[in-house]
């Protein structure tokens, strides 16, 4: 394997742990309109509070090693994308503060409706971002050179509603994990409907795109990608399967893994639509790469330090492993 | 007002909101560090109500860092995308690297260290507590090192206007990080070391929890009696490599225009300069003091502001002035220090009242000075980006003006509410005061443990051994 698809992996590495750590941390968010009182909004705060900071870090740590890798694309999208991208983040700063603002409110009224209006943009802006970037992104050399609301069309609108119920299956399934009593019979029924409106938008997007996005289509019908990549779909449907099945069956883990699984399927399946094109319609990894040495150089840095942060993180998540107290997220 | 002045208003502003609350979590972390090895070592419960109220403060402190540090770091793409792809080969893996080594650290570690009291032991949580404080200083070495490189670049080359690396310990050991690193680390420890005893000398004025804050009063003072006259010594150090490296940069400081050929230069002491008749309209001078202060002698040269070209020169006014007002501030903390080593002598430290009252009143003033640190610092580098080799003009990506107006005024609005929330918080948690009554977690219980009786009896007496000489 050589540099450029080594980073290529480690970038979308960083990306779905991203999608699958924050999402279930942004859903759990999403799922405090659906609460009864103050106590079981604690509980969910409570369950998230040890760990979402180092969720979020896998973004920071994606745009870095995007940045790193494939400066042109990082630059590009970061223009053509900037209302999305900034908008996310204002969203993530209510989100973020919340966690001790609220917890040292009085009236926590306030901090609870930041909390979810800070995560519902968030998320909303990361479906137009993602929208955004597979509508296409004129570029001249090396430039965007395309406006400012390019991103903006039913497409990306649509992403965004998806990935809104897929968060909150995300987070629901997750709660179920950390969770007892009403909050997880309310989990359950969440993650029960949601999974539906899941399923119906994967499919909805997925016959969406290759009229979207005309070049993908090519790869669905023509050898070698014509062997292999219609198992994401059926991987996506098997999981839906146990995904249903284990939410029937009230099993505890097993609706997690499952939606993850779901998630993975979904993703790989989308990168097998579009590699090696990142900016569509027209821009490959192996073009937009930054110099050997800086990708030599910083490949190192991730080789021995990423590790340690996947042990660490491992250690972290065992810690506060098992049912969320109301008690454990004072300080 | 094109895209290029307010993407760089608005980098200002989202930077001088953010690095008021790393400079606290550095600082505090160092604190913090200190007082749990001291419950550790010495078994008084005292420390670990000590470690549990200001850990408070770091938490939410540490909250609104977080979220406002992810800003800049989509800032460099969003707003300075032409700058970002230039110097990408040699620039982006300085800022991976912060994310890798630093921000995964302390967020993986801040879980434990505010939540882990009841789910690990003492030791894991000290560790917890020391890889915090280690990430927040790693953090800040990278971040130093992305913009010391932006200073005073170095292990590069160019290649059709692209930068190429061509040694990446040169490029990151470049020859003004070491100045700024250790300015700017010792400014965190200094501001913290004052922002924790001027919340004490409050409690001592009120005779609240005296104890409590008697001990953190007396450890936060002896940092700052280490740290403000060493920061005085970095100071020195940083304005040479300033003159060093960067001697226009040094002249705007000084609102030094002409070369002096027979003599020392003048230092002025204050001075209202004019950029466009190259002259102040006004100063009060010290003869030779200039010379003096950057080459460490009387008749040493220092080059003026003449000597470079107009379109080469920073903002005078505003990089003399913000410089003058940092080195007031370090002098009046270094006074108030002088102040505090002779009513230890006299064994007065804790009692005199005006004392208490001036560490209240100055204690933000290392935040001020943090902030006009850094004006001097980036100001300084202007009109360039890359110090002499790519104006900030060039740098800015091709984005609409209406695109910048946009989350400028949204970042305005959510910086006041995010700032106005973060005091009201504080002030909070310092009017609610330490909690002295809720178990220990038995995993925390230490052996021969000294609990804190003084203080629950009641009795507002001191506890401590008062240090006469």
């Amino acid at each position: 394997m050589d540099l450029v698809t080594i980073w290529s992996c480690l970038i979308g590495l960083a990306i779905i742990l991203y999608v699958i750590l924050d999402g279930f941390s942004l859903g759990v968010a999403l799922l405090f309109r659906s609460t009864q009182n103050e106590e079981e909004r604690d509980i969910l705060m409570a369950s998230i509070a040890p760990v979402w900071d180092a969720n979020q870090t896998w973004l920071v740590f994606g745009g870095g090693a995007l940045f790193v890798a494939f400066p042109m694309i990082y630059s590009v999208l970061f223009t053509s994308l900037y209302i999305p991208l900034l908008t996310f983040i204002f969203g993530l700063i209510f989100r973020g503060v919340t966690f001790e603002f609220r917890a040292n409110a009085t009236r926590k009224g306030p901090w609870n409706i930041a909390f979810f209006l800070g995560s519902l943009v968030a998320v909303v802006a990361q479906g137009l971002t993602l929208g955004g970037i597979l509508s296409g992104t004129k570029v001249v050399r090396d430039r965007f050179a395309g406006g400012p609301f390019d991103w903006l069309n039913p497409f990306s609108a649509t992403v965004s509603m998806a990935l809104i119920a897929g968060y909150i299956l995300l987070g629901s399934t997750y709660l179920i994990i950390k969770t007892t009593g009403t909050v997880q019979k309310q989990a359950y029924r969440r993650a029960y409907q949601s999974a539906f409106i899941v399923l119906a938008f994967q499919i909805l997007v997925t016959f969406w795109t290759p009229l979207h996005y005309p070049s993908t289509l090519p790869n669905w019908i023509s050898p070698p990608r014509v062997y292999f990549i219609w198992a994401f779909p059926l991987i996506g449907l098997l999981a839906f399967y146990g995904l249903i099945k284990n939410l029937r069956a009230r099993r505890e883990v097993l609706p997690f893994v499952f939606s993850v699984v779901f998630f993975f399927a979904g993703y790989l399946g989308l990168i097998a639509s579009i590699y090696p094109y990142v900016v569509p319609p027209d821009i490959t990894f192996q073009e937009a790469a930054a110099q050997h040495e800086t990708l030599r150089f910083t490949l190192w840095g991730v080789v021995i330090v990423l590790p340690l942060v996947l042990a660490y993180t491992a250690y972290s998540y065992a810690i506060f492993r098992g049912k969320v107290d109301k008690e454990s997220h004072r300080y | 007002m094109d895209a290029v002045i307010l993407s760089r208003i608005q980098f200002a502003v989202t930077t001088m909101f953010h690095i008021l609350f790393p400079v606290l979590t550095i600082g505090l972390a160092l604190f913090l560090v200190v007082v749990e090895l001291l419950w550790l070592m010495t078994k008084q419960e005292v420390y670990y109500r000590m470690y549990r109220f200001w850990v408070k403060i770091f938490a939410i402190n540490f909250g609104v860092g977080v979220v406002s540090g992810v800003v800049l770091e989509f800032e460099f793409g969003t707003n300075f995308a032409i700058f970002s792809q230039t110097v990408s080969n040699v620039f982006s893996p300085l800022l991976a690297f912060e994310a890798l080594t630093a921000f995964f650290l302390e967020a993986g570690f801040l879980g434990l260290m505010l939540f882990g009291w009841e789910r690990v032991n003492r030791s894991v949580h000290f560790v917890a507590t020391c890889l915090v404080a280690s990430g927040a200083i790693i953090s800040a070495f990278w971040i130093l090192a992305a913009n010391s490189w932006m200073q005073t670049p170095a292990g590069y080359r160019l290649v059709d206007g692209k930068f190429m690396v061509t040694d990446f310990s040169a490029a990151i050991f470049n020859s003004s990080l070491a100045a700024r690193i250790s300015h700017m680390t010792m400014a965190s420890f200094e501001t913290s070391a004052f922002v924790v005893a001027g919340i004490s000398a409050y409690y001592l004025l009120k005779k609240k929890h005296t104890l409590l804050f008697r001990r953190s009063f007396g450890i936060s003072l002896l940092m700052a009696a280490l740290f403000t006259p060493l920061q005085v010594y970095l100071g020195d150090v940083s304005g040479r490599q300033v003159f060093r490296d960067q001697p226009t940069k040094l002249a705007a400081m000084e609102s030094h225009w002409e070369t002096n050929t027979a003599g020392g230069a003048p230092f002025a002491v204050v001075a209202i300069p004019d950029m466009k008749a190259e002259k102040n309209l006004f100063a009060i001078d010290i003869p030779d003091g200039l010379s003096l202060l950057v080459t460490h002698s009387f008749q040493g040269k220092v080059p003026g502001l003449k000597e470079f070209p107009r379109e080469d020169r920073p903002d005078v006014f505003v990089l003399f002035w913000s410089f003058r007002l940092m080195v007031a501030i370090g002098f009046i903390l270094l006074m108030v220090m002088i102040w505090a080593a002779i009513l230890w002598q006299q064994g007065r430290l804790y009692e005199n009242r005006s004392f208490l009252k001036t560490l209240l009143v100055i204690h933000p003033l290392g935040f001020l000075a943090t902030e006009f640190g850094w004006i001097t610092n980036e100001v300084g580098r202007q009109p360039w980006v890359v110090y002499h080799l790519v104006r900030t003009s060039e740098g800015v990506s091709p984005i609409p003006v209406g695109n910048v107006i946009w989350s400028l005024s949204l970042f305005l609005i959510i910086f006041l509410v995010v700032g106005t929330s973060y005091l009201y918080y504080v002030f909070k948690t310092l009017r609610t005061g330490p909690d002295l009554d809720s178990p220990i977690p038995p995993i925390q219980l230490l052996v021969g443990m000294q609990p804190l009786r003084e203080e629950k009896t009641g009795n507002k007496g001191d506890g401590l051994t008062r240090r006469v000489k």
